[in-house]
């Protein structure tokens, strides 16, 4: 197992250097340094001596291999460098600020989410061929079929303007953030509550089908001793993959929520940098983003090896 | 009169031969029993029926709001959607109308209405059926002509790198791992940067994010079928690597392409309304969905609630995904019943 991790970590390295190049190549097709320099100059007509200077001051003077190279070796040694605005405030200054926020909401969506999600499914896997099973899973897809700006909409409409029981977006630190945070994960769990209850149904019902379970039955266990005891430990296992899946997001923060309910986190970091081609935030975070990325990867298939001794990592 | 020239323009027969080859193919596979009996199934389904001839009638107005003519009354070729509202009169007014009213809402001095409004008028004047209409040919071209894209592409990797493994696996595993490292949204947003707002542009932006996930089963059901012994006797008796491919893997691999593009259909669809929310979905002027629920925002908060706008958008690519999830799994259940839902 040992050995295969570090095969993967070495492996994430090309794939990291990709990701730096594809961040690279698109950014100078997006903007040419000089018109990020026009922008971000205080000057309100810079002259080209300004224009030069900036440059120079950046780094974007250089030949672009070199740029590239210097860039991607500080990002590998974690220096992420300074934001390209006026201000040049450290990246990692901001990234201080703002985690916050972002793995608040993350955490308590995420442990909401599974939470709520699972014990439906475990209900409606209980009662299944009825009619509650069949208005559920009915329910699941309609819930799915709703567009995510229309929860947003309709949430922040319903819950800030007409019962004003949480305000409508913003943030605020402290205990106070939990008010603010209430929509958000509100919002997080409802959106993505049909797909993962049909998902999570459908793990509990093949593991049901399974010569175990009739095994069991014979035996005399009690439906839900079979339920609980034995289709709920076994059907955890894509459960858990599926979730461990999802902890890279939690990290940048869910990008558009976060935009959405103008929350000062890490993805609300990105889409600002994005907007005002900031190219060395958006490299940072890309590059973080990804390495995230990769990192829940692995873990998705240490908790696969965890779980279920069958699997072994080679 | 419909001058009969202008109605014979590339944009115009486009939607056209797409229906012919779409039809033509679904005629062609029923001879195949595999697919004979997928569509006796389905046509048991009255669900998928139902939800086939919703996609259907979607499908028709997106049709026809893509084949436009000039006339005389009109400065622009415009559709025959518009073309048809024109003829009933139902004319811009000057700002929001709720539904069956007779004055203008949100002004201080009300004006009275020129026409008749079923689903009442947005900021400045247009009728919100009209609009609602015109972004189905919007959601149907982001839908299918992504999936269009695609899905040779992702095939063709993907059918690669199973098949033939060492240096060719690597190399599109890594293509597909980086693009998949960075977050989807970002890719999207950085490509519409580069190549400029669009639908066509949209769709090209969507797909670099969406192949990946097809490519990648695509590649693992390859790499099953490789090694099954239908493949072993092919290759022992000569059969060229081209043609194990074409002739043999594809076709078994194509149920499992179909209704991954399929589901995947409706979550392109529903990813335009976000991308038009961060303002950069379809340019203004092309009606979509997304711009007119982008613009209840502001709407749900002036004084008296605008919600026929949002409704409207809502309601119409609600229905649309519904039905398009509906159908999706009814295939699938229709066409491989041991991966059924339920």
């Amino acid at each position: 197992m040992i050995g295969y991790l570090i095969r993967r970590l070495l492996y994430s390295i090309p794939i990291l250097v990709g990701v730096c190049f594809l961040t690279f190549v698109l950014f100078y097709m997006t903007a040419s340094p000089g018109e990020i320099a026009r922008r971000n100059l205080s000057a309100k007509n810079p002259t080209a001596q300004q224009i030069k200077d900036w440059e120079h001051q950046h780094g974007y003077d250089k030949p672009k291999w070199k740029q590239f190279l210097d860039t991607t070796e500080g990002l590998f040694l974690l220096r992420l460098g300074r934001s390209d605005s006026v201000k040049g405030e450290r990246v990692m200054t901001r990234i201080k600020e703002s985690w916050f926020p972002s793995f608040e909401i993350a955490v308590l969506s995420f442990g909401a989410a599974i939470t709520i999600n699972l014990s439906l499914a475990l209900v409606v896997a209980y009662f299944r061929g009825t009619y509650l099973d069949i208005y559920g899973t009915s329910l699941c897809v309609f819930m799915m079929s709703v567009t995510y700006l229309v929860y947003i909409i309709g949430g922040q409409f319903v819950f800030g303007r007409l019962l004003k029981l949480t305000p409508v977006a913003g943030f605020l630190p402290g205990w106070e953030s939990l008010r603010f945070a209430f929509l958000p994960v509100v919002v997080a769990v409802i959106s993505g509550m049909g797909a993962s209850v049909r998902q999570f149904r459908t793990f509990m019902l093949d593991e049901m089908n399974q010569d175990y379970v009739r095994t069991a039955r014979a035996k005399g266990v009690s439906e839900p001793q079979v339920l609980f005891k034995h289709v709920l430990k076994n059907a955890a296992i894509p459960v858990l993959t599926t979730s461990v899946q999802a902890i890279p997001g939690l990290f940048l923060g869910s990008i558009l929520l976060e935009s959405f309910f103008n929350i000062p986190g890490l993805g609300n970091y990105l889409v600002d940098a994005i907007n005002s081609q900031d190219f060395a935030v958006v490299r940072a975070m890309v590059f973080i983003g990804a390495l995230v990325t990769i990192v829940g990867y692995i873990l998705t298939d240490i908790s696969y090896a965890l779980v279920d001794k069958r699997v072994r990592l080679e | 009169m419909i001058p009969f020239k202008s109605l014979l323009t590339f944009s115009n027969l486009v939607p056209l031969l797409a229906i012919i080859i779409v039809l033509g193919g679904i005629k062609r596979s029923g001879r195949q029993p595999l697919w004979a009996e997928a569509y006796r199934r389905l046509g048991r389904n009255r669900a998928a029926i139902f939800s086939l001839a919703v996609i259907g009638i979607y499908c028709c107005i997106a049709v026809l709001d893509s084949i436009t003519w000039k006339s005389n009354t009109l400065a622009q070729p415009e559709s025959v959607i518009t073309h048809l509202f024109h003829a009933m009169h139902v004319k811009s007014e000057r700002t929001y109308s709720a539904p069956f009213a007779k004055m203008t809402t949100g002004e201080p001095h009300p004006h009275p209405l020129k026409g008749w409004h079923v689903l009442g008028t947005d900021g400045s004047g247009n009728d919100v059926l009209l609009q609602t209409l015109r972004g189905c040919r919007t959601s149907i071209i982001i839908g299918g002509f992504t999936s269009l894209l695609i899905t040779p592409v992702a095939v063709l990797l993907g059918m690669l790198a199973g098949y033939f493994g060492h240096r060719v696996d690597d190399i599109i595993q890594y293509l597909y791992t980086t693009l998949g490292s960075v977050p989807g949204i970002l890719l999207n947003i950085a490509f519409l940067l580069v190549l400029g707002p669009g639908l066509v542009n949209l769709c090209f932006a969507l797909g670099i994010t969406s192949w990946v996930d097809l490519c990648r089963l695509v590649r693992g059901e390859t790499l099953k079928h490789r090694d099954r012994e239908y493949v072993r006797a092919a290759r022992a008796l000569g059969v060229r690597d081209l043609r194990i491919l074409v002739n043999h893997i594809l076709p078994n691999i194509l149920p499992v392409v179909i209704i991954t593009v399929t589901l995947n259909f409706s979550s392109l669809v529903l990813s335009e309304t976000i991308l038009s929310y961060l303002g950069i979905g379809v340019p203004a002027g092309t009606g979509s969905w997304g711009n007119m629920i982008d613009a209840a925002r502001l709407e749900l908060a002036r004084d008296p609630i605008i919600w026929w706008n949002l409704t409207a958008a809502s309601t119409a690519l609600f229905i649309l995904v519904l039905a398009l999830n509906v159908f999706s799994d009814a295939l699938r259940d229709a066409v491989d019943p041991r991966l059924r839902s339920s």
